[in-house]
C-alpha cells in the first residue's frame, strides 16, 4: 500500500514541477511586454517620466533580475502562497482575485462533475438492453456528449435567458445585490448559477450515459453473467454485478475527463460572464497579466492533481483487485 | 465492500460541496462589511437595490475594478473620475465652451497668470470645505515625475492659493489650448487626505473609500461590478442647480457583446458603451432601445481612427506615395461593409464634426483627397511607383517590391475587417498590403519602437481644442518609444513649430485659430504623414425600460454625451445623468 502511493506521490511531484516550470515559462515566451504595455495605457509621453515609470514597475514586478533568479523567487514565492500584484488589477494581489473567483468556479465544477458522473452512470446502466429506453436515450446521449460546452451554453443563454427570460445570463449574482448571509442572495446565486451548471451537466451526461451502456452491454454478455444467468440468478442481481464491474473503468474515464472539464467550466464561465477562473484567466491571457496567468493556471494544476490523486484512493477502495495486487506486491 | 464504495461516492459529494459552499461564504463574508459601513442600502428589500431608482451601465471597464485612484486615470474604476472626483471646469462640445464646475470662473489676469475663483460651500464626503488650498495642492501633484500630468510642469511654474477662494496659476510659457485641456481634466482631491501620501502612494495607491466632492461616493465592488450611491448633500444641487437622477449607479465590467446585448434586452441595463455591431437592428426595430440619432450613423462621433504609415520605412517616406495610398483606400465600404453605417467617413482634415468651424473648406478643396482608385494608379505612376514585372502591383523606384503590413490588434473584429478592405482596395491600385493581426501589447511594443508598416489608430478623443490632434500628430521631438503621439515618426519642424504656435492663440481668438490651423491643414493634405479614415462612434445604446430622456438630436431632447467612459464625464456624462427621468410615473 505504501509502495503504490509513494510511487503515485511521486508521480505526482513530478507533474507539479514540470507543471510549474511550463506555467512560469509560457507567458515570458508571450510577444510583448507588459510593462511597456501598462506605461502605454498610462499614456504617459515625457520621456523623463516614462523612464521613471518603467523602471520602478521593472523593479516593482522583479523583471529587472536575472531569469534564473525570477524562476527561483517565482518558487520561493509559491510556497509563501504570494502570487504577486496582478498587473491589470493593480494594484491588487493575484491571491486575492484568485480567492475571489475559486468559489463560483468550485461551485460549478464539483456539482456538475459528481451529479453528472452520478446520474449519466446509474441512467446509462439502466438503459442498457431496454429496447425503447436504449433507442431514445443512446441518439440524444451522442448529441449532447458531441456538443461543444460553448455552444450548448450560448443556447441555453439565448433560449432560456433572452428569449424566454426566466434565467438572467450575466454575473454571479444579480446586479443590484451585495452579497449577503440573506435567502434572497442564496436564491439569486442558485438562479444565476442554474444555466451554467447545466450547460456543464447536460454535456458531461451524455458522455457518462453511454460509456456506462456500452459497459454494462459488454458486461451482460461476459461469461459470468451467461453463468449467473443460467444457475437462474435474478435479472437484477446480474445487472448489480455487472453494474461494479462496468464502474471501474469509468472511474478512470473520470480522471482523464477532469483536465476537459475544468477546460469546459472556463468557457461556460466566459459565455455566461459568470466571474469564476475562467473569466480570469481570459482577461490575464488578453492583458499579458503574467501573474494573474500563472496564480490561475496554478490553481488549476494544483486542483486536478489533487482530484485525481482522490480517484486513485477511490479506486483502491473499490476495486478489490488493485489491493489484491498491492498486497502481493508487499509480500 | 461494495455497500462501503457506495456510501463513499454520495459521501465525498457531500464533502466537496460542503467545502465549496463554506468557500463561498469565506469570500462573500467581506464585502457586506464594505457596503453596511458604506451606506445602509434599503433594508427592507434583502439589501436589493431598487430598479427604478438604479441605473446599469457598461462599456467603460474592461476588468474587475481595479482601484479608486483618480491619479490613475488609465485603470481607475468608472466613475473614480466624474462621480466621485471632479475638475475646476467642465466641457460642452456643443457650445464648445468650458463650463465652470467647482470653479466659479476663471481667467488670465496678464499673459502668463490665471486666476480660478472657486465656489463657496463645496464641500468634501467628510463634510470638510473645498478650498483654493486643495485645488493648489492636486495641481502640485504633477510635480512628482510619475506622475501622468508631469510634463505640465514644464511650462507651468507655480501654483498658489491666494486665499481660500482664489488660485493662481503662473506659467513660464502660456499654452492657451493645452490648459484649457487641463482645466477640465485634472481631478482636484483632498488635500487633508492626500497631503501625507509618499509619490508611490499617489501613483500605485488603491485609494479605498474615495473621499471626493462628487455627487456620488463608494458604495461595494465585486469582480463585475462597482457600486456608488449618491450623495444627498452634493453641493451642486445648489450651486450648480442640477440633481442626478439615480440613487445607486451599478457599472458592469464589460461581458461580451452577446451577454451586454442580452442585458440590454432583457432590461437589466439600461445604458451600453459598447460597440455592437449590428445594434441599429435594434435601434430600428421595436425594442425600446435608443441611441442619439435614429438613423446613420446612429451615434455622435468620438475620435477619428487613422492609419498611421511608418514614415521612417521605404516608400512611406516619401509623401507622393502617403497621398497615393490615402486615395486609394475605400472609406465608404468601411463605413457600409463593416460597420454597417454606424459610422461616418472622416473628413480629409480628419478633424471631428464637432470641429468643422476650424477646417479650412479651400485648402480641402485644393489639396484634399477623395478615394479614387483610379487616381490613385495615375497618382503612384506621376510619382516613378511602377509595376515592372506585370504582376499588378507596383515597385519601389528602385526596382524593388513593395510589399506592407498592415496590423491591428487581434480580436478588434471591425477592425481586422477594416484592416482586409485596406489591403484589397490597395491591390486594386497597385499597392500590395497585406493584414496582420498580432495580439494587442505586441502591436502596442512595435508601435512604440517604430517597428511597423501600416497600423491604424484612434487613442485621440474629442477635445476642447483640435490642437490635442496636432499634437498627436507632429509632435517632436521623435524618441526612442513614441507612447502616445507621432507614432508614424513623421518628422516636420515646420509644422511642429505651428502646433505650438496654435498652443499659444488664446482659446476665445476662434479667428486666430484657424489662421494657424489652416497653415497646419495645408502641411496636412501636401504631405499625408496620417491618413484620416472614419470617426469612431461614442457607442452609446440606452434602454427607455428604466430610465427615459436620453440624449438624442430628437427635438427638445438633451444633446449632451452620453457616455460614462473614461474622461467623457466632463464631456457632457455627467449632464446626461442629471437629465435623466423615471420611465414609470
Amino acid at each position: 500500500m505504501r509502495q503504490y502511493f509513494g510511487r503515485k506521490l511521486f508521480i505526482y511531484g513530478l507533474t507539479f514541477v514540470a507543471a510549474v516550470t511550463v506555467n512560469w515559462v509560457i507567458p515570458r515566451f508571450m510577444p510583448g511586454d507588459p510593462v511597456a504595455s501598462m506605461l502605454a495605457r498610462a499614456r504617459v509621453s515625457q520621456p523623463e517620466a516614462v523612464e521613471a515609470m518603467r523602471v520602478y514597475y521593472t523593479n516593482l514586478f522583479g523583471f529587472d533580475e536575472p531569469i534564473w533568479q525570477q524562476y527561483l523567487n517565482f518558487w520561493g514565492a509559491l510556497f509563501r502562497g504570494d502570487f504577486g500584484i496582478s498587473i491589470y488589477v493593480f494594484p491588487v494581489p493575484v491571491t486575492d482575485l484568485i480567492m475571489g473567483a475559486v468559489p463560483y468556479t468550485l461551485g460549478l465544477m464539483i456539482p456538475a462533475v459528481l451529479l453528472s458522473y452520478w446520474v449519466g452512470n446509474r441512467f446509462g446502466a439502466f438503459a442498457a438492453r431496454r429496447k425503447l429506453l436504449d433507442n431514445t436515450v443512446l441518439p440524444v446521449g451522442y448529441v449532447l456528449t458531441a456538443t461543444p460546452y460553448m455552444w450548448l451554453a450560448v443556447l441555453l443563454a439565448w433560449g432560456f435567458g433572452v428569449v424566454a427570460g426566466w434565467f438572467p445570463i450575466a454575473g454571479g449574482y444579480s446586479f443590484s445585490l451585495t452579497p449577503s448571509w440573506s435567502w434572497t442572495f442564496f436564491v439569486d446565486l442558485l438562479h444565476h448559477w442554474a444555466l451554467p451548471f447545466l450547460s456543464l451537466f447536460l454535456v458531461a451526461l451524455g458522455g457518462w450515459a453511454i460509456g456506462m451502456r456500452n459497459m454494462i452491454i459488454y458486461e451482460l454478455e461476459s461469461d459470468y453473467s451467461n453463468y449467473l444467468a443460467a444457475l437462474g440468478a435474478p435479472a437484477k442481481l446480474i445487472r448489480r454485478y455487472a453494474y461494479r464491474n462496468a464502474i471501474l473503468p469509468q472511474i478512470t474515464g473520470l480522471a482523464l475527463q477532469l483536465g476537459v472539464l475544468v477546460a469546459g467550466a472556463l468557457v461556460t464561465e466566459i459565455v455566461f460572464s459568470y466571474p469564476g477562473i475562467g473569466s480570469l484567466i481570459l482577461k490575464a491571457i488578453q492583458n499579458q497579466d503574467f501573474f494573474l496567468l500563472q496564480g490561475s493556471f496554478m490553481f488549476i494544476v494544483i486542483g486536478v492533481l489533487v482530484a485525481n490523486f482522490i480517484i486513485d484512493i477511490v479506486y483502491v477502495l473499490i476495486d478489490p483487485r488493485t489491493r489484491t495486487g498491492m498486497a502481493g506486491a508487499q509480500a | 465492500m461494495q455497500t462501503r464504495a457506495r456510501i463513499l461516492i454520495p459521501l465525498l459529494a457531500a464533502g466537496l460541496a460542503a467545502a465549496a459552499c463554506t468557500g463561498g461564504g469565506g469570500t462573500a463574508a467581506p464585502t457586506p462589511a464594505t457596503s453596511q459601513a458604506g451606506s445602509p442600502p434599503a433594508q427592507g428589500n434583502a439589501g436589493a437595490l431598487p430598479r427604478n431608482e438604479t441605473l446599469y451601465t457598461t462599456g467603460t471597464q474592461w476588468g474587475p475594478p481595479a482601484n479608486f485612484n483618480p491619479i490613475r486615470e488609465w485603470d481607475s474604476a468608472t466613475g473614480t473620475k466624474g462621480l466621485v472626483y471632479e475638475t475646476l471646469f467642465h466641457y460642452d462640445p456643443n457650445a464648445g465652451k468650458l463650463v465652470p464646475w467647482i470653479a466659479e470662473s476663471g481667467s488670465w489676469t496678464d499673459d502668463k497668470t490665471y486666476e480660478a475663483k472657486i465656489r463657496q460651500g463645496v464641500t468634501w464626503a467628510d463634510g470638510k470645505p473645498l478650498t483654493a488650498k486643495d485645488v493648489a495642492f492636486s495641481y502640485g501633484l504633477g510635480k512628482m515625475e510619475t506622475v501622468p500630468f508631469h510634463n505640465m510642469w514644464d511650462w507651468l511654474e507655480n501654483v498658489e492659493a491666494v486665499d481660500d477662494q482664489t488660485v493662481r496659476f503662473s506659467f513660464s510659457e502660456a499654452n492657451y489650448q493645452e490648459w484649457d485641456f487641463n482645466l477640465y481634466s485634472r481631478v482636484i482631491v483632498p488635500e487633508h487626505v492626500w497631503s501625507g501620501r509618499s509619490e508611490e502612494d499617489v501613483l500605485n495607491g488603491v485609494n479605498e473609500n474615495p473621499v471626493g466632492s462628487g455627487a456620488y461616493k463608494y458604495q461595494s465592488h465585486d469582480q463585475d461590478r462597482v457600486v456608488w450611491v449618491k450623495r444627498d448633500d452634493w453641493w451642486g444641487k445648489t450651486a450648480l442647480g442640477m440633481e442626478p437622477k439615480p440613487k445607486y449607479i451599478v457599472d458592469v465590467a464589460n461581458p461580451s457583446n452577446e451577454v451586454a446585448m442580452g442585458m440590454l434586452l432583457q432590461k437589466g441595463l439600461d445604458l451600453s458603451n459598447n460597440f455592437m455591431p449590428g445594434v441599429a437592428n435594434l435601434i430600428n426595430g421595436n425594442f425600446g432601445i435608443t441611441s442619439y440619432y435614429d438613423e446613420p450613423p446612429y451615434m455622435l462621433s468620438a475620435n477619428t481612427a487613422w492609419l498611421v504609415p511608418n514614415t521612417t520605412k521605404k516608400p512611406m517616406d516619401d509623401p507622393a506615395f502617403r497621398k497615393a495610398l490615402a486615395t486609394s483606400v475605400d472609406v465608404k465600404k468601411i463605413v457600409e461593409g463593416v460597420y454597417g453605417n454606424l459610422v461616418k467617413a472622416a473628413s480629409p482634415t480628419g478633424l471631428l464634426p464637432q470641429w468643422d468651424q476650424f477646417v479650412d473648406q479651400a485648402v480641402v478643396s485644393s489639396d484634399g483627397f477623395t478615394f479614387n482608385t483610379d487616381e490613385a494608379k495615375k497618382m503612384l505612376a506621376d510619382a516613378g511607383y511602377r509595376d515592372r514585372d506585370g504582376d499588378g502591383l507596383v515597385e519601389n523606384k528602385d526596382g524593388s517590391k513593395i510589399s506592407l503590413t498592415i496590423e491591428v490588434p487581434t480580436g478588434w473584429t471591425d477592425w481586422m475587417e477594416a484592416a482586409r478592405v485596406i489591403s484589397s482596395s490597395g491591390k486594386a491600385a497597385g499597392i500590395e498590403i497585406t493584414p496582420e493581426f498580432p495580439d494587442f501589447n505586441a502591436l502596442v511594443e512595435k508601435r512604440g519602437k517604430g517597428n511597423f508598416d501600416l497600423v491604424i489608430n484612434n487613442e485621440r478623443q474629442l477635445s476642447s481644442s483640435p490642437w490635442t490632434y496636432y499634437d498627436y500628430m507632429f509632435q517632436l521631438p521623435i524618441r526612442k518609444v513614441q507612447n502616445t503621439t507621432n507614432f508614424g515618426r513623421y518628422e516636420n519642424k515646420e509644422a511642429w513649430e505651428l502646433v505650438q504656435q496654435l498652443d499659444k492663440v488664446k482659446t476665445d481668438d476662434v479667428e486666430g485659430m484657424k489662421e494657424v490651423i489652416s497653415k497646419i491643414q495645408k502641411i496636412h493634405m501636401d504631405d499625408m504623414p496620417i491618413i484620416p479614415l472614419w470617426y469612431n462612434g461614442l457607442w452609446a445604446q440606452a434602454s427607455n425600460a428604466t430610465w427615459k430622456n436620453w440624449p438624442s438630436a430628437a427635438e427638445g431632447a438633451p444633446k449632451h454625451a452620453p457616455a460614462m467612459w473614461r474622461n467623457w464625464m466632463e464631456l457632457g456624462g455627467f449632464e446626461t445623468l442629471t437629465q435623466l427621468q423615471p420611465a414609470a410615473g
